[in-house]
C-alpha cells in the first residue's frame, strides 16, 4: 500500500465505509481537517476540565464516604473512557480487517496508549479510594480483576505494535487481538451483576436511571465529558503524529532505494 | 569510550526500546502475578502468606524469559562474531552483556516487585524484604542464566532449553531469597542468615557464570 | 477546604491523575515536534514524496 501517496487505494470487492469516513481515508485530507480543529478541541478540553474540577471540589461530602467521594470524580470517568477507548479500537480493528480503511490502523495504534493511561488512572484511583473505604488497596473481585486484565491487554497490544516492523502486518495482528479482547468489555460491565463482588453495583448506567443525587451526578458527568474531550484531542493529535511518522518511513525507504540503485 | 563501555550502552539501549526486554520482563511478571489468584483463589490471607514466594517465582521466570535472547539475537545478525573478533577478552564481553541484562531486566523487576506486592496485600516490611532480597538475588539469576544462554547459542536450540537448563541451578537462589523474605516478615530466623548466603551465591555466580559461558563458546569451535 | 481524615488519599489520587495526563500530553507534543523536525530535515535535503512532486501545493 502506498502510504501517504495522496491517491485513493483501489479497493477490492469489500464493503464500502460510510461516505464521510471514505472521504477522510486520504491521510492528507485527514490532516487538512484535523489540524485546524485541534486547538479548538484542546481549548474545549481545558475549559471542561476546569469546570469539572471546580464542581468536583464544590461537591458536598457523601454521607457514607465523606470527602473521599471526590476520588470518584476521577475514577468513574476514567473507567468509562478506558472501556470506550477499547470500543473505539474495536471499531478501528473492523475498519482494518473488513473495510481496509487506510487510517483505521492509525486510529487503533494511537488509541492504545491513551486507553492504557485511562485504565491506569482508574486502577490507581480505585486503590486509593479502596484503602480508606474497604481497608485494602486491592481485592481480587470480578470488577477489579477484569479491569486489570483490560490493562494487561492494552499493554499487550502496545507491545505487539512495537514487535512487528511492517505497519500493515502489525495492523492486522493488532486488529485481531483487539477484537478478541473486546469480549472483556461486557464482562467488565456486567461483572458486578453476574458475580458477588465487593465493588459497587451499577449506579449510573442502569435500568431505572441513575441512582445518584444530582449534586454528585453533575460533576461526574462534566468530568466524563472533559475526559472524553481529552481523549478525542489526544487521539487526533496522536493520529497526526503517526501519519507524519509513516511519511518519514516512506521517505527513508525511498532514500534507501535510490541509494541502492546508484 | 572503551569497547566494553560501548557494548554496555548498546545493549542497554536495545533493551530499553519499548517492546524490548526491559518492558516485556515486567509485563510478564505482572501477568504471572495476575494468574496466581485465579489458581489459588482470591482469599487475601492466603495470598499474603504466599505473596513473597509468588513474587520471587515471577521475577525468576521473567528473568529467564529474556536470557535466551541474550546471545542468540547477536548471533543471528552476525554481530556476535564481530564482537568475538575484537580485542576484549571473551569473559569480559560476557560480563558486560550480563551486566546490561541485569540493569535493564533485573533492576526493573526489583522495582516492580514491591508495587505488585499491593496485589497480595503485603505490608511494607514484606514489600521491602522482597525488594532487597531480589536486589541481592537477581544478579545470580542473570549470571547463572548465562550458562544456559551460551549453551543455547552453541547448540543452536531455542525455546525452553534455557529455562530447563538453568532452573535447577537457580533453586538455591530461590530458596534463600524466599527464606530471607519470610524471615523478615515472621522470624524466628534472623533475616541476616539467609540473606548473607544469598549474597554469597550472587558473588559466586559473578565468576562461575562468565567462565562457564566462555568455556561453552570456546568448546563450540 | 476540609477534605476530611483521608485527605492524603484524595490528594494522591488527583496528583497521580494529573501526572499521568501530563505525561500523555507531553508524549504527544514531543512526538509531534520530533516528527516535524525530521520532516523539515528531509525537505531541506530536497527529498519529497511522489505526491508532493506531482502537486507541490499539497501539505
Amino acid at each position: 500500500m502506498t502510504e501517504g501517496s495522496g491517491l485513493p487505494h483501489a479497493m477490492p470487492a469489500t464493503k464500502k465505509p460510510p461516505m464521510a469516513l471514505s472521504q477522510l481515508a486520504n491521510p492528507s485530507r485527514f490532516l487538512d481537517v484535523a489540524e485546524p480543529v485541534l486547538p479548538w478541541l484542546a481549548g474545549a478540553t481545558v475549559l471542561a476540565l476546569a469546570l469539572g474540577l471546580n464542581q468536583a471540589f464544590a461537591a458536598p461530602d457523601d454521607y457514607q464516604q465523606g470527602a473521599t467521594v471526590k476520588i470518584m470524580f476521577l475514577h468513574v470517568p476514567a473507567a468509562w473512557l478506558a472501556l470506550f477507548c477499547w470500543a473505539v479500537m474495536s471499531m478501528a480493528a473492523l475498519g482494518t480487517l473488513v473495510w481496509r480503511h487506510p487510517l483505521a490502523d492509525v486510529a487503533g495504534k494511537t488509541a492504545a496508549p491513551i486507553g492504557a493511561a485511562f485504565t491506569f488512572i482508574c486502577l490507581v484511583t480505585g486503590a486509593l479510594w479502596g484503602r480508606p473505604m474497604w481497608g485494602a488497596y486491592w481485592v481480587w473481585d470480578a470488577r477489579l480483576t477484569s479491569v486489570l486484565i483490560l490493562f494487561l491487554m492494552y499493554l499487550g497490544v502496545i507491545a505487539l505494535w512495537r514487535a512487528v516492523e511492517d505497519p500493515s502486518r502489525a495492523a492486522r495482528a493488532a486488529a485481531i487481538l483487539t477484537l478478541v479482547g473486546a469480549i472483556n468489555l461486557p464482562i467488565i460491565k456486567f461483572s458486578v451483576d453476574w458475580w458477588n463482588t465487593l465493588h459497587q453495583p451499577a449506579s449510573v448506567f442502569r435500568i431505572g436511571g441513575p441512582a445518584i443525587h444530582s449534586s454528585i451526578l453533575t460533576p461526574l458527568i462534566v468530568m466524563a465529558i472533559a475526559f472524553a474531550l481529552l481523549f478525542i484531542t489526544l487521539h487526533l493529535a496522536a493520529m497526526r503524529n503517526e501519519i507524519l511518522r509513516r511519511r518519514i518511513r516512506t521517505l527513508r525507504l525511498m532514500q534507501a532505494e535510490t541509494a541502492a540503485e546508484s | 569510550m572503551t569497547a566494553l563501555a560501548a557494548l554496555l550502552l548498546r545493549d542497554i539501549r536495545l533493551a530499553v526500546r519499548v517492546g524490548g526486554g526491559a518492558w516485556m520482563g515486567v509485563l510478564f511478571f505482572l501477568i504471572v502475578v495476575t494468574l496466581v489468584p485465579f489458581a489459588v483463589g482470591p482469599e487475601l490471607s492466603l495470598l499474603r502468606r504466599i505473596g513473597p514466594a509468588i513474587l520471587w517465582l515471577g521475577a525468576l521466570l521473567a528473568s529467564l524469559l529474556t536470557l535466551d535472547r541474550l546471545f542468540a539475537a547477536d548471533q543471528e545478525d552476525g554481530s556476535f562474531d564481530l564482537i568475538l573478533m575484537g580485542r576484549s577478552p571473551l569473559e569480559l564481553v560476557i560480563v558486560t552483556k550480563a551486566l546490561a541484562h541485569w540493569l535493564t531486566n533485573g533492576l526493573p523487576l526489583v522495582v516492580a516487585a514491591p508495587v505488585f506486592g499491593i496485589f497480595f496485600n503485603l505490608d511494607s516490611i514484606a514489600m521491602a524484604a522482597v525488594a532487597v532480597t531480589l536486589l541481592a538475588g537477581t544478579p545470580a539469576l542473570t549470571f547463572l542464566g548465562l550458562i544456559g544462554a551460551a549453551l543455547a547459542v552453541t547448540l543452536r536450540r531455542g525455546g525452553l532449553l534455557v529455562p530447563v537448563l538453568i532452573l535447577p541451578l537457580t533453586i538455591p537462589v530461590l530458596i534463600f531469597g524466599v527464606s530471607a523474605s519470610q524471615a523478615a516478615m515472621t522470624g524466628p530466623v534472623p533475616f541476616g542468615t539467609p540473606f548473607t548466603v544469598l549474597c554469597a551465591l550472587s558473588l559466586a555466580s559473578l565468576v562461575i557464570g562468565p567462565v562457564a559461558a566462555a568455556a561453552a563458546f570456546r568448546h563450540a569451535e | 477546604m476540609n477534605l476530611g481524615p483521608h485527605s492524603g488519599f484524595i490528594i494522591a489520587a488527583y496528583a497521580m491523575a494529573a501526572v499521568t495526563i501530563a505525561a500523555l500530553v507531553a508524549w504527544v507534543w514531543l512526538d509531534y515536534r520530533t516528527q516535524k523536525r525530521t520532516l523539515a530535515e528531509f525537505e531541506a535535503r530536497g527529498v519529497m514524496r511522489r505526491s508532493e512532486r506531482a502537486n507541490p501545493n499539497s501539505p
